[in-house]
């Protein structure tokens, strides 16, 4: 039985494909709730009671939602380009789905356990953006257009930052792979992640996250008060349902990404508990308690200063603590606290 | 045949049609999508043959910086693309001319090609061992600590080529208006507005 997993094709075939379900369905059941539990969070802010009718407290929301928009009558604009249209929602949803491949849960559970699992997200996270241009162009319209200019720009600037501040993680642990990320951290619970060194950089990480997301207070792209809805404007139904639910895969990838990189993963916080995956979860659910308190709370950025921030104070920030890192690393200042290789070094 | 055989045929096969389109689409912006995807089967290609680093980088740099540029331009412009198709014509017997020209070249080329003796060995002498190190760290090893210098060099020569572009493209125009973003954030309220009680039906 063994052997028919591990040697045969359809054997490895088999095996892979319920791992993905077995990471993909309960992420899929997790995004509902998430929906919900952001729609309330901002709700809550704004002392309204948000959704409280579908189900005991509005629980079954979203599944509500997920209905509506399956069943609705999907309107292509007359002069739209039909491949395109189609193929950019399914593009945002397919990349931020394929993302958790290499995202651990716990110690070695991860669907592809590979060396450059940084190096995957980043790539993965680079194509998300054409889903956006893509659906813009393809509307054929203005709105629509003027967004996805906008998150062109938007995307591809944040990522330089994000991945000057992954860089710095990778050259305190010595890899790129997650696991060896997160056993870098391993330690004396809550002081031996890498929130603590590496402290500016992980709040210049989320911000840069929210814009990378397009999530408020950055979401120029869709900006309702001046775009309408960006890009999402021609769209409805099921390829809008993709739009979403992919936006909102690629902020819980995010909160999976701070929860690993700075706040150690599957460790406990203190010693003498056990580590383990819940552990994980609940900082992916704090990480996105406070995603949906930044949307709650903090207006709109204007779109010269979005990039204005990006490029004139992020990039050189962060470019700057990638070579204190590397000085730190080097010399083993601070108690070899950035140099926590795992492997080669 | 084994999984990364039949990955290998339809990597290469997605390609290569991948590119043909890319050629023949009448639609620039969707040229310029068939060019993404030939990038991205180059890059599978590349995990296939072990060089998950350049694969991940070419995935990187080409498909979400470069192509997104591209696509960033030829959205922008104005392109009638009936007259592009009326020039086809003229211009495919050069263009003919042009690709049977480059493949005598290779060909040639190609044909009285042999490298010097111990070419191979020296080459293997600095190459770190696939086995022990993963690529990654190979590559690394020899860019940062082999040849330090030549990479440094190729670093330098990209920043005047940088330079350069800024220097043709900078100019300094005195008749626009700029936002000073200091002397906006330094700035109080107390300067910028005052609070006035104004009756009802008076106006100010």
């Amino acid at each position: 039985m063994v052997e028919f997993f591990t040697t045969t094709n359809l054997g490895i075939f088999l095996l892979t494909l319920g791992q993905i379900l077995l990471v993909l369905v309960p992420l899929f059941v997790a995004l509902a709730f998430l929906m919900y539990g952001d729609r309330k969070i901002w709700a809550a802010v704004q002392m309204r009671k948000g959704p409280n009718i579908v189900g005991i407290f509005g629980l079954l929301q979203s599944f509500a939602d997920f209905i509506k928009y399956l069943v609705k009558e999907v309107v292509v604009p007359a002069g739209a380009d039909k491949f395109v249209f189609y193929l950019a929602p399914m593009i945002t949803f397919i990349t931020a789905a394929i993302a958790w491949a290499v995202i651990p849960w716990n110690d070695g559970w991860v669907i592809s356990d590979i060396n450059i699992a940084i190096l995957y997200i980043f790539a993965v996270s680079s194509l998300e953006v054409y889903g956006v241009i893509m659906g813009g162009w393809a509307s054929n319209s203005k709105y629509p257009f003027l967004g996805s200019l906008r998150s062109a720009a938007q995307m591809i600037s944040y990522e330089v930052s994000i991945g000057l501040i992954i860089i710095g993680v990778v050259l305190s642990s010595g890899s790129m792979n997650f696991g060896d990320i997160v056993a870098a951290q391993d330690g004396k619970g809550i002081f031996s992640w890498y929130w603590l060194p590496h402290f500016p950089m992980v709040f210049l990480f989320f911000v840069s996250a929210l814009a990378e997301t397009n999530r408020p207070p950055f979401d120029l792209p869709e900006a309702e008060s001046e775009l309408v809805a960006g890009y999402q404007v021609e769209y409805s139904s099921t390829p809008f349902l993709l739009f979403m639910m992919g936006e909102l895969m690629a902020v819980v990838l995010m909160c999976a990404l701070v929860s690993i990189l700075f706040f150690g993963g599957w460790n406990s916080p203190v010693e003498f508990l056990p580590d383990g995956i819940l552990w994980l979860i609940l900082k992916m659910l704090i990480a996105f308690f406070v995603f949906s308190m930044v949307k709650a709370i903090v207006p709109r950025y204007r779109y010269d200063q979005l990039m204005r921030i990006g490029w004139k104070v992020f990039l050189p920030l962060s470019l700057g603590w990638v070579v204190l890192v590397a000085f730190f690393a080097q010399y083993g200042a601070f108690w070899g606290t950035y140099a926590r290789w795992t492997v080669g070094g | 045949m084994t999984v990364a055989d039949y990955a290998f045929y339809l990597f290469a096969i997605v390609m290569l049609v991948a590119g043909v389109f890319t050629v023949v689409s009448r639609n620039p912006v969707h040229s310029v999508l068939w060019l993404i995807v030939t990038f991205l089967t180059a890059s599978g290609l590349f995990v296939l043959l072990g060089a998950e680093f350049v694969a991940m980088l070419l995935v990187i740099v080409y498909v979400g910086a470069v192509m997104v540029l591209f696509l960033f331009v030829v959205m922008m412009l104005d392109v009638d693309f009936a007259e592009l198709k009326a020039g086809m014509a003229k211009y495919l017997p050069f263009a003919l001319l042009i690709g049977v020209v480059l493949l005598l070249q290779m060909g040639f080329a190609f044909g009285d090609w042999h490298s010097a003796e111990g070419a191979e060995a020296l080459r293997r002498s600095v190459t770190p061992d696939a086995a022990e190190v993963h690529n990654t760290a190979a590559l690394g090893q020899l860019m940062y600590d082999d040849y330090l210098m030549l990479f440094q060099l190729a670093g330098l020569i990209l920043l005047v080529a940088m330079i350069g572009a800024i220097v043709l493209t900078l100019r300094h125009r005195s008749d626009v208006k700029r936002q000073n973003v200091l002397k906006q954030m330094y700035r109080k309220p107390e300067e910028s507005f005052e609070m006035k009680d104004i009756k009802p039906g008076q106006g100010l």
